[in-house]
Parts: structure tokens; sequence; C-alpha cells
């Protein structure tokens, strides 16, 4: 709560206060480092270690459980951007998720066994299907989806705001249903159906073949796109778009009457959300080896949800840390303690069941009594607080 | 000036043109199914409309809710669903009544009473809890909360019911009678039965007691209302327990005509009914009646009919309504246009 009128003066006059508080070389350099360490520790040490230790590893915090939760970072950063720093709430994140995913199944597999194409692929050149490199869908599936994500977008701005939840919420059921029974639309099979597409390409990285099982080299890539995201993340919010995302957040009419244009301002939200659901989707779907219709549930938005609000809306660390912190409880955590605690007391509960009461209890409790967040951004902070001062209001309009 | 109002009306007129194709789209649809297969599309719309009076319960939770204090109750549906757990409990374990009889109806009206009260109670118990604390905080607030208690119930469904689907054997009469060709089940005039009484006092108790005139006086304007000497805290409590006891009345009905009970049922089955909520123009009372029954309606006949999209893909076209909606027509039905507040 310091004087935050000063500080807006100048964040429309110099560069130096909108990085003030991010420090462009000096994220990027702790970042790495801890990227790189836990690369070395899963790629070289952890193999060294006793036995003891390296099983503790394998059951508490295993590779494919960290590669897991950098995809759940990748897509909460895009929810962050929409939810956090626009604040149009999302509720159906799973469509650009599912998108990204179809992408990867269309286009690095044997799926179109119709036609033949490969470009910048490890597959063999015979296998049929369009077999692209994983940079390109990367790519296209970023653009595919963020493309939905205006189109989504488009005809439901002119909405309240929580009208827009649901039309999101719609649009997230009708996706993964469409792929769900996407066998036979028309006569023309687009997405297998429930059976998914099943095996995706290996990733190719200099010259060496990424197969399902090669996590560290897998992990470099994923830490990387999610370094990407922060890095758009944390660019964008000091820019002129940021800015007029943060003005709507804080006041939509207030905004509009300063010049912020609220159509374009709000698709590019959609956009670069999408963008990144994209790429998350894509990832995932090299790092389970497919696409599988069922998986893309109502629960994935309210997960990425919960991430970003335990985490702080609107700031990237918080949001990275409660998606590192969800995701390893859902996958790993979870499962592990019900175990322990099982084997320890000879009960039979099945702890991941409780996953529900922790997501939903998660989201309540925070906005009941944190609702900033456990790393709050200090702008929001006030704003959420902001009609506690009055007692006036009490309908809520 | 001219430039804007040129492009305004331009918009205008290709989203009129447009409603007015996909209006007219669908009714091709229903006048080629209605010459090809008369007694099919009867038969469609009776379960269209028997699932319609359900939906319209569920509706008019939501829009009660929405009306008093502005908030997508989220997790109303769920409450249904828990209604539907509660009900099957009642009559089938603790009373043990599994076939058509005598004590079968008293139960079943014994179990009408108890679970709206059970359902009351909690929406009451939400509101109070959770929803309460919220009401001045940015919307956003709230909203997520709804979302997260939503999950709650549901892990109490699962919790109570399992992880799958549970049958049960109905103590409502299983039989049917035909009028010329059409199959309409007794259990179909049950529900009408259980539901317009409902509907009729509900309606009464809005337009014409105390505490009806105090809900519409908050919903007008909550601050001018508690100027006035009208208990804010206590009208909104007693809007969620009607709603919440709609819903209780909804879940007995659901498991007993349909004899199934499942923890996600309610997550389903409440989007359809906020769709049709919004469909009739959210906030008003009739409108959500006459949104869950078209609702209800499409449902049925796209499920039903022989040139139809067919029941897999239910959800994608109730869905597609509400987003149409959206585009063209934000209030719905019956709703007035809304003015900002600033």
């Amino acid at each position: 709560m310091k004087k935050p009128s000063i500080k807006f003066k100048k964040t429309s006059k110099s560069k130096k206060e909108v990085t003030k508080g991010f420090d462009q070389s000096k994220w990027i350099r702790g970042f790495t480092i801890a990227a790189v360490a836990i690369w070395i520790f899963y790629a070289f040490i952890v193999d060294l270690l006793p036995y003891v230790v390296a099983d503790f590893f394998q059951k508490w915090l295993p590779a494919t459980t960290v590669n897991e939760s950098l995809v759940w970072v990748i897509c909460a950063l895009g929810l962050n951007i929409v939810v956090g720093y626009a604040g149009l709430l999302d509720l159906g994140f799973v469509a650009f998720w599912a998108i990204g995913g179809y992408c990867a199944g269309w286009f690095m597999s044997d799926f179109f066994h119709q036609v033949n194409i490969h470009i910048g692929s490890m597959a063999p050149a015979e296998q049929p299907g369009i077999h692209l490199s994983f940079w390109a869908v990367l790519f296209i599936g970023a653009l595919i989806c963020a493309a939905f994500g205006v189109i989504i977008g488009a005809p439901t701005l002119r909405l309240k705001s929580d009208y827009l939840a649901l039309v999101t919420l719609g649009f997230g059921e009708i996706i993964p249903q469409i792929f769900f029974n996407g066998e036979n639309i028309g006569g023309f099979n687009l997405s297998n159906g429930s059976k998914g597409i099943s095996p995706v390409d290996n990733i190719g990285l200099f010259g060496k073949k990424l197969g399902p099982f090669d996590l560290d080299w897998k992990y470099l890539i994923f830490v990387s796109l999610a370094a990407l995201m922060v890095f758009i993340s944390l660019r964008i919010r000091g820019g002129r778009l940021g800015r007029a995302w943060l003005a709507i957040r804080e006041d939509e009419l207030a905004a509009s009457m300063m010049g912020v244009p609220l159509m374009k301002s709000k698709l590019a939200a959609y956009a670069v959300g999408a963008f990144s659901g994209g790429i998350g989707g894509v990832a995932f779907a090299t790092h389970v080896n497919g696409v599988f219709a069922d998986r893309f549930s109502f629960a994935i938005s309210i997960i990425l949800l919960a991430m970003v609000v335990l985490g702080g809306m609107g700031n990237v660390w918080g949001v990275i840390v409660g998606a590192l912190s969800i995701s390893w409880v859902n996958s790993t955590g979870l499962p592990a303690f019900g175990e322990t605690v099982n084997s320890a007391l000879g009960t039979n509960i099945n702890f991941p069941s409780y996953n529900f009461l922790l997501f939903g209890g998660i989201l309540v409790f925070m906005m009941l009594y944190k609702r900033e967040g456990l790393l709050p951004e200090s702008r929001l902070k006030q704003i959420l607080h902001e009609a506690d001062d009055t007692t006036s209001n009490i309908g809520g309009h | 000036m001219g430039n804007t109002s040129a492009r305004f009306s331009a918009r205008l007129l290709i989203e009129r043109a447009s409603a007015s194709i996909i209006i007219g789209l669908v009714f091709f649809w229903l006048a080629v199914n209605l010459v090809k297969s008369p007694s099919q599309f009867f038969q469609a719309s009776v379960i269209g409309i028997s699932n319609g009076v359900l939906y319209a319960l569920i509706a008019l939770g939501y829009t009660l809710v929405y009306g008093i204090i502005e908030l997508i109750n989220f997790a109303h549906g769920d409450l249904f669903m828990l209604g539907g757990l509660f009900a099957a409990t009642f009559i089938s374990v603790w009373f043990g009544q599994e076939t058509p009889s005598t004590t079968g109806y008293g139960v079943f009206f014994l179990c009408l009473i108890a679970v709206m009260g059970f359902c009351a109670t909690i929406n009451v118990a939400i509101e109070r809890f959770a929803y309460r604390r919220l009401r001045r905080a940015p919307k956003l607030a709230p909203l997520i909360t709804a979302v997260g208690v939503s999950f709650i119930i549901q892990f109490i469904g699962i919790r109570w019911n399992g992880s799958g689907p549970r049958t049960w054997n109905s103590v409502l009469p299983a039989g049917e009678f035909v009028i010329s060709g059409v199959h309409i089940p007794y259990t179909t005039i049950i529900s009408f039965a259980v539901t317009i009484p409902l509907l009729v006092l509900m309606t009464f108790i809005v337009t014409k007691t105390r505490r009806g005139k105090a809900m519409r006086a908050t919903a007008q304007d909550a601050d001018a209302a508690r100027l006035m000497g009208i208990d804010v805290n206590k009208t909104i409590a007693f809007t969620f327990a009607l709603g919440g006891a709609l819903a209780g009345a909804a879940g007995l009905l659901f498991q007993q005509t349909r004899g199934v009970t499942n923890y996600n049922l309610g997550y389903q089955l409440g989007l359809i009914a906020f769709t049709s909520a919004v469909l009739g123009g959210i906030g008003n009372l009739s409108g959500a009646v006459l949104g869950a029954i078209l609702i209800g309606l499409v449902q049925g006949l796209n499920d039903g009919l022989p040139i139809g999209l067919g029941q897999q893909w239910s959800q994608t076209v109730v869905f597609t309504i509400l987003i149409l909606l959206m585009v063209f027509r934000p209030t719905g039905l019956l709703g007035k246009p809304m003015v900002e507040k600033v």
C-alpha cells in the first residue's frame, strides 16, 4: 500500500520503472541456474546416489513428474495472462490444451495415413502420415490455438464477466466432445474418437531421437518452453498491451474511457493465453506419447485455475509455484503420501480420490482468506481488498 | 458520427440476418422430421418436455440467486445431485422401499419434504459460510468460490455414491399409456404433478407474500432495501433456501424417474439448467421455466428424431445454443436489456 499514485505516474514515463519489479538479467540468470542444476541432478547425479536416496527420489519426485509439472506451468502461465492479467475468467482452458494435443496427433504421427508428408521429422521416410518437426508442430499448434482463442473470444467479449466464464466453459465442453465423437464426422475421421492417437513421433534434437523415455533431454526442452512463457509474460506485462490488460482488469469502464481499446486488448489476452495452451498441449502429447480424448475434462480447467489462484493471480512467480506444487500433489504427492500412510497405519484409504476436495478447498479457502494468493502481486492485492474498506455497497454491483 | 452509426447498423443487419437463417434452419429441421415420422416426433417431444420440467426446477434456483446477488451459483447443479443421493438413501436404504406400493408412495411424499429441507439447509449453509463474506468482493472472487464449492460437493458425492453411476429401483409405477402411438410413462405424469404445484407455490411466495416482496426489493437495490428496514441477509438466505428446496425436489424426481445417481450428474444437468435460465433471461422466473422447457424439447428432439445429431452430441447442442444466445441475445427471451451501473 505504499503510494501507488506516484508509482503509476512513473510507469507511464520511464521504462526503468516498468522493468523494476523483475530485473531482466537477474531472473534469467536465476532461472537458468535452477533449471540446469535440476537437469544435472536428474541426468547424472541421481544414478550415482546410494540406493535409498535414489529410491526416495523415484518415489517422491521422479523425473517424469518434473516434466509433467513443467507442462502444467506452461498452461498455467497462459491462463494467468487471461485471468490474472486481463481479469477475464476462463473456465474452458482445457480446450486449448486439447487442440494443441491434437495438433501433435495430426502432424506428428501416422494418423493421416492417406498421405505421406515428411518435413524435418525423425520418423522413417516410408512411414505414412504427416510427420513434421516437433518445433514446427509446436509453432503450428500454438498458432492454431491462438486463432481459436480469438474465435472463442470474439463473440463473447460483449458479455459481462460471469457470462463470459460460462461461455468459455461451454467451449471447454464442446471441443473435447468434438474430439471424443470425432471418429466419424460426415465420414471423416478427425480424431480417432475415444481410442485417441498414439504414438506420436519422437522429438528430434541435434540429430538425437528423443523417445518417451528420454526424460532428461525432454526436461531441457520443456524447461526452455516454460522459460519462453515466463519471458513472454513478463515482457508483455511491462509493455503497452500489458498495462492495458491491467487497466481492464481493474476497471473496464475507466480503461475504455482512457482510450484503451477493449476488444483488441481482450482478444490479445485470449490469443496469448491460448498460444501457451497450444504449446503446453503439444508438449504434453510428446510427454505421454499420444493424445487421448477422455483426458480433457473440466477438472483440468479447474486445476489450472486453482494453480493460478493459489500462487497469486497476475504474479508469474506465484503462478509457477502454484503450478509446480499442485501438479506435484496431484500426480505424485497424494498417491505417494497415501501409500506411506496406508503402509504405516495398515489402513486402506484411497488418497488420490481426495483431489476433488483438495482443489475445491483450495479455491474456496484462498478466496475467503487470501484472495491475492501465496505470492501476491502488490497491485492486485490493493484491488482485491479495495472494497473491504467501504460498507455501503452490500449488493456487490 | 455517421460512420459509426453506419457500421453499427451494418453489424445489426448481419446479426439479424444470421439469426434468422439459424432459426429458419431449425424450423426446417423440425418440419422435415415431423413429415417423415410424426409419431417419433411427438414421442421425442414428450420425453423432451418431461426433461424440461426437471430442468425448470434447477434453472429456477440459478435464476433466483442470480436475480438477487448477481452470482452464478456454480454449486447449484451439484446440490441437485446431492438431493438425488439423499432421496436414494432415504427411500431405498432407510425405509427399504424398492417397489411401487402404498407405503412406497407415502415414503415418496415424505422424502419430497425431507429432501427439500435437506437441500435448502445445505444451500443456506453454503451461502452463510462461503458467499456472504464475498458479497462486496470483486466478481471474480465469489465465482471462483462457487466453482470450489461445486468441487467439494462433488467430492461428497463420490464418497457417498462411489465414483461410478449407481442404479436404484423406483417406488413409482413403471407402466405407461398410449395416446395414438405416443407412449407416455406414468412417471412423466407424476413429474408434472409434483413440479407444477411447486412452481405455483414458488410464484405465490415471490409475488404475493411479504418475504417475496422483500426479495424483489433486495434484488432491485440491496442498499435501499436495507434502509427500508428489510433484513437483507435474511432475505438472501431465504432465496437460497427456496432455490435449494427446488433443487432437492428435482433431485428426488430425477432419482425416482431415471433410477440413476452419479456424482457428476449435477455438473452436467446444472450446466443445462443454467443455459435454460440464460435462454429465458436470467433473473426472470417465468423465463427460466420457458427456457428449461425449450432446452428440454431441443435436447429430446435432437436425441430422439430420425434426422438428428444423436445423443452423443447432446451437450454440444445445448452449449451451442448457449453460445449463439450470448452472441445474438445476451438478455435471453424474456429478459430486459441491462444497463451497466457505474
